[in-house]
Parts: structure tokens; C-alpha cells; sequence
């Protein structure tokens, strides 16, 4: 305690100039220093490692078929698709709230898509639109009332994902007469979701960049991103420090179920029609993705590059095996493992980030 | 005389038929550091939840300078410049120092579609403050907050209140989880905050802290304010008495004496 400001400097109440050689001085002293064990520190590292593992894995166990485009083309597919849920999800996780009904909102939106162009015959950008606008409201509705009650959005969401199943499957019966509701897609908005680049790359692929990029926009470069940390950090400081805690869970809410619809969306034009049955395997592989991809299970860490790798490493495994020979049960096997050393991995790396301080920083990592 | 910064006259809470406090009448003024002493439950963590806007006060008023106020939600009360550390949290463990000096106040650059967030500034800008408050260690904003020792975190917190112009700055207990050195830090940086004309609520149990840093004090017992008196007013004794519940210290003391013999006061 040597740099004491002297009792007369002037009361610091907001905008100052910086005092810039001063501070500068500083920061380039440090960031020379950054290591190699800075990477570690790094919410991603633990998922790069997971990726890299299983690549070269598959590539040894998988021969040259798994190598090839379409062997690559298999897997970025899934992954694809994984992340235009996953991203909003893992944001929403950061913020220390789950979404269970994702899968429902897939098959809902879909749904949706297939009557309201193919059995009423509306023009396909309403049906679109349609899609949306119900995950958009089942978003909505999540998010009002986990932030109006204090019911855990576990429980919330979990009623949503068998509610709007119900609703769907019910729905489909009494209009379409039928589980599976056919629609021949315009050429346009086949292009646009639908098509397969060289027979065999999805546009999801291309959505699932654009997602990438808004959402890491989102989390790393905005005030938004900030508050999303400090929610799921502590949403009572949070509140404290004047963060619309409602308004912020509710849009991140309503980003998985937009997410969900374009997935949703997406498969109706791919499969020119719609099941509704499909897209609840999403439910578990979101999460999944998002936990081996470094984002804290309780909220308030994690990193849209993981996030990335994470379906990256979700879809590797998922796919790869096909390529073996072996049984796809393994898969599931490999699956579950991988989700379990990924977050005990993950809170190595945590506590590595918080150390090089107090003692005290230790315990703050604890527990995924 | 002047109107003080803060009035409180009357307030009284209840959580269901649990009143936690009852008429208490307060005044908190610039420059002054105002200790609120109690034991456990005494109520001390509520009535400031009431002064920052987490609670609204069941009955009675609060008056910023001399306008009677409802706070509808902590930004409410910051708004109109009341800080408050609370006694569990207030910083982030896992997001970098920059990161939580901001939260809720990020600077931004460019213009809308592509603001954002300027962590350039907003790393330098926790760099100093927390080297003013003589955090000398923390040379990075991008350093994980809990990476910070106890005390360190709680100058954080103070930093960025001042920082944001509080006028009255709150501090729920910040040196209850600290060593000797940590606590005098604190209280050294409550001084600094007390020399820029800053009014600073100050609670805690420990009388030493208080009495070292306090003009005036205020003592809670189950929700009722026991006593209210300036610096020198009272002794240490007085004051631990008051605090205990009076009597119920002297009662411990026979009770002691009797399970482990009467205290031999000459050799
Ligand atoms: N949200 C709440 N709901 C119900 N009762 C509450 C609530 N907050 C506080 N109380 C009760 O009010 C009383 C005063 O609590 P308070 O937290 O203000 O005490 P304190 O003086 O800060 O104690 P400590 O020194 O342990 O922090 C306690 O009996 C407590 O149980
Ligand atoms: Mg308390």
C-alpha cells in the first residue's frame, strides 16, 4: 500500500481523459508476457483437445473413406445443423438457464412450415414466416415465465418440450390427417435452406457460419455479451448493477427457439416435408455440444470457438463411427465418455484460469 | 443546517409476520461515515437492501435530500447515486476485471449496428482505478476476477462505485472475510471515499473496524434501532455491551464463570 492517491485528487465521476503513457506503459509490459500458458487459461482449450482427439481418432479407425468429401461432408452436415441450436443454447447457458424444449420447437416449426404451405397451400415465405413466428412465441412464453416465476427453467422448459409435442402431434393429426406432412419446396427457398452444395454439403452450413459470427458478435464485442456473463455469473449483482435480467433471459429464450425453427425449417425443405417426431434428439446433443465445448453448466463461462468445436466433436464422433465398420452403438459409448472427461477437463482448465491470485479463486472453480 | 443526503425516518419491514425491522430513523450526510452494528439477523443487510432499492420499506419513508423517493429497483437507487457492495457477491469470479468494473456501465464505441464494447478502455481504465485504491498487483483487465484475493475483490467493487459517481456508497460487512491487512486496506479505502465528500454507509460486527473509520453509529437489535450516537460518545465497552444485547453479555460471562470456575483477577 505504497500508491495511495493523495486526499486531494479529484472525485473520479465518470468520463475522464485517460491518462494513456501511464496505463500503456503497463498493458505492453504485460502482454509481452503472454505464454504458452495463457492457452490454457482459455475456455475453448478443453474442446479443441476433445476435437483433436477424436479426428485423429476416426481418421486412424476410420480409413480413407472417412477423409474424403463426403466423409467430411457427413459430419460438417450434422454439425451444422447442431450449432444453429447449439450457439443460442450455449449463450443461454452462459446466462445460467437451460432449454429442454428445443427438440419440440423443431418439430413444431416444421410442422408448421408443411400445413401452412403444403395443406392450406400458402405461399411458402408465410409458411416460413409462420415457422418462426411459433418459435418465437414458444421462446416468448419460456422466458416470461421463468422470469415472472422463480420455477427453474429445467422444469419450465421440460413442460414446453412435452406440451408443444403434444400439441404438434395432436395438431398434425386433426389437420393433415397424418404424422408426416408433405411439401414440395420452391425452387428459391429450396436453395435458400434446402439444397445439397456438389450433392452433399447442406446450406446449414452456411446459416450455421452466419450464426457463428452474430453470435460471437453478440457475446464477445457487445454490452449484451457483457450482461450475459454477469447474469449467469450472479443474477442478483446483476439486477444490483442495473441489467434488465427479464429482458435479457427472455430474448436469449427466444434466440433458442428461433434457432430451433430455422433447424426445423431447414429439415422440412431438405426432406420436402415434415415429421412430427423429428429434431427431438436435439434436446440432449445441444446440451452436449455446449458442455464439452467449455461452456459452465451453472452459467457465467464459456466461449462461442468452443461452442463450435464442441458440435464439431458431437458430430465427428456421431458420424465417424459409420466410417469403422463397428457397431453404432459404440458411438453412444464414446459419447458419453467424451461428455464426462470433457467437463472434468473443463474445470482443470477453469481453475487454472483463476489461479495466479488468491487462494480463495480455487474454490470459485469447483463444480461444473 | 444542512438537509442530509439521506433521510430515513420510520421505515419498518416485515417479510410475512417476520418483522425484520421496526421505526428505524436514520440520517446519512456527506462526508460521514455512518456505521450500522448489530449482531446476526439484527436486520442490518435489509435496511440497506431498503437504501439500494432491492426492497421496499413495509412502512416509513426515504428521503433523498429532503424529496421523499420509492426506489422501484436497484437502478432506481443508483440512478440517483447510492453504490452499494452487498455482503455476498457484487463481482463475477469468472469474468476478467474489465469485464465486471462495467457491468451494467460498458463504454462503447461506433455506431449502431456495430457498437460495441471497448475493452481496450475499459482494461485501462480498471487498471488505474484499482492502482489509485493501491491494487498495484492488477496490471491486466483481462485478469479473472477470481483471481483476486478477498480484499482485492471488495476494492474492486468500491473502485467502480466511486468510480460511477456515487454519492452514497454502501458497503454490506466488506471486511468480515478478511485478514488484518486486507481489512485495514479496506478501511483505508473507505477513508479515501469519506475524503471526496462521499457519505458512506459502513456495517459490520466488528467494533474496532467501526470505531476506527465511524462519525456516527447506529446500533440494531431485532430490527430496532438500540442506539444512535457520534464518534466519542460512547466507549468500546459501551459499544460491544450495546451490540451483545447488553445484559445478555454480562449473563454469558457468569455463565462461563460457572462452567470453568470463577476468573482469578489477582495472581
Ligand atoms: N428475503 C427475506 N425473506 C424473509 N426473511 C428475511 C429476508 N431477508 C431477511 N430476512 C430476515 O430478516 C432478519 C434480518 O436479516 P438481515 O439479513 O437483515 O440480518 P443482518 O443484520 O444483515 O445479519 P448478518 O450480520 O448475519 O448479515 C432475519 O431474521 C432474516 O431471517
Ligand atoms: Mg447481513
Amino acid at each position: 500500500m505504497t500508491t495511495h492517491a493523495p486526499q486531494g485528487a479529484p472525485p473520479s465521476g465518470g468520463k475522464q481523459s485517460l491518462n494513456k503513457t501511464e496505463s500503456n506503459m503497463v498493458l505492453t509490459g504485460v502482454r509481452s508476457q503472454r505464454t504458452v500458458g495463457d492457452l490454457f487459461r482459455r475456455p475453448e482449450t478443453g474442446a479443441l483437445v476433445g476435437t483433436v482427439t477424436v479426428f485423429i481418432f476416426f481418421a486412424i479407425f476410420g480409413g480413407a473413406q472417412f477423409l474424403t468429401t463426403g466423409g467430411v461432408a457427413s459430419w460438417l452436415n450434422i454439425a451444422s445443423e447442431l450449432a444453429l441450436i447449439a450457439l443460442p443454447v450455449a449463450l443461454l447457458m452462459i446466462a445460467g438457464e437451460f432449454d429442454l424444449s428445443v427438440g419440440s420447437v423443431v418439430a413444431s416449426s416444421s410442422v408448421t412450415l408443411a400445413v401452412v404451405s403444403g395443406v392450406y397451400g400458402m405461399p411458402q415465405i408465410i409458411g416460413i414466416i409462420a415457422a418462426l413466428a411459433v418459435g418465437a412465441l414458444t421462446g416468448f412464453v419460456n422466458g416470461i415465465i421463468v422470469a415472472r416465476t422463480n420455477v427453474p427453467s429445467f422444469i419450465v422448459t421440460l413442460a414446453m418440450q412435452f406440451a408443444l409435442a403434444g400439441l404438434t402431434l395432436g395438431l398434425a393429426r386433426v389437420i393433415a390427417g397424418s404424422t408426416s406432412v408433405p411439401l414440395t419446396p420452391d425452387p428459391v427457398f429450396k436453395a435458400l435452406f434446402g439444397t445439397l452444395i456438389n450433392g452433399q454439403f447442406e446450406v446449414a452450413i452456411f446459416w450455421a457460419i452466419g450464426a457463428a459470427v452474430v453470435v460471437v458478435w453478440i457475446l464477445q464485442m457487445t454490452r449484451a455479451g457483457n450482461w450475459i456473463f454477469a447474469i449467469g455469473g450472479d443474477s442478483q449483482s446483476a439486477r444490483a448493477a442495473g441489467i434488465p435480467v427479464p429482458k435479457v433471459k427472455i430474448a436469449l429464450f427466444m434466440s433458442t427457439a428461433i434457432g430451433a425453427s430455422l433447424v426445423g425449417i431447414i429439415q422440412t425443405m431438405l426432406y420436402n416435408g415434415a415429421q412430427t417426431g423429428s429434431g427431438q434428439s436435439f434436446v440432449f446433443n445441444s446440451i452436449v455440444a455446449v458442455v464439452v465445448g467449455g461452456v459452465l453448466l451453472t452459467g457465467g463461462y464459456g466461449s462461442v470457438p468452443g461452442v463450435i468445436l464442441g458440435c464439431l466433436t458431437f458430430a465427428i464422433v456421431n458420424q465417424g463411427i459409420y466410417y469403422t465398420g463397428w457397431n453404432s452403438d459404440w458411438a453412444q459409448l464414446i459419447l458419453g465418455i467424451l461428455l464426462l472427461v470433457a467437463v472434468l477437463m473443463n474445470n482443470t482448465f477453469r481453475r487454472l484460469a483463476l489461479s495466479g491470485g488468491g487462494r480463495k479463486a480455487a474454490s470459485a472453480a469447483k463444480g461444473a | 443546517m444542512t438537509t442530509p443526503l439521506l433521510t430515513l425516518s420510520d421505515v419498518s419491514k416485515n417479510f410475512g409476520t417476520n418483522q425484520a425491522l421496526s421505526d428505524i430513523s436514520l440520517e446519512v450526510n456527506p462526508g460521514e461515515v455512518l456505521c450500522l452494528l448489530g449482531d446476526n439477523g439484527a436486520g442490518k443487510s435489509t435496511l440497506i437492501k431498503i437504501l439500494s432499492g432491492v426492497h421496499k420499506p413495509s412502512s416509513g419513508t426515504v428521503e433523498v435530500e429532503g424529496k421523499p423517493v420509492v426506489f422501484d429497483s436497484p437502478k432506481a437507487a443508483s440512478d440517483v447515486g447510492i453504490a452499494t457492495v452487498h455482503q455476498y457477491g457484487g463481482t463475477f469470479p469468472l469474468m476478467s476485471v474489465a469485464r465486471c468494473f462495467f457491468v451494467g456501465h460498458e463504454p462503447t464505441k461506433g455506431v449502431w449496428p456495430f457498437k460495441y464494447f471497448d475493452k481496450k478502455a475499459a482494461g485501462e481504465i480498471t487498471v488505474r482505478e484499482m492502482q489509485k485504491l493501491g491494487i498495484t498487483r492488477v496490471t491486466d483487465g483481462s485478469r479473472l476476477t477470481g483471481a483476486l484475493s478477498g480484499g482485492e475483490r471488495q476494492s474492486l467493487a468500491i473502485a467502480r462505485a466511486v468510480y460511477f459517481g456515487a454519492r452514497v456508497l454502501i458497503l454490506d460487512e466488506p471486511t468480515s472475510a478478511l485478514g488484518v491487512k486486507q481489512s485495514t486496506h479496506v478501511l483505508r479505502i473507505i477513508m479515501h471515499a469519506r475524503a471526496q465528500g462521499i457519505a458512506v454507509v459502513f456495517v459490520t460486527h466488528n467494533v474496532t473496524h467501526a470505531m476506527a473509520v465511524g462519525d456516527r453509529f447506529a446500533v440494531l437489535i431485532h430490527g430496532k434501532k438500540a442506539d444512535d450516537f457520534r464518534k466519542g460518545e460512547r466507549t468500546r465497552e459501551q459499544i460491544t455491551d450495546l451490540m451483545a444485547g447488553g445484559e445478555a453479555m454480562a449473563e454469558l460471562e457468569a455463565e462461563l464463570a460457572e462452567l470453568t470456575g470463577p476468573v482469578q483477577t489477582t495472581p
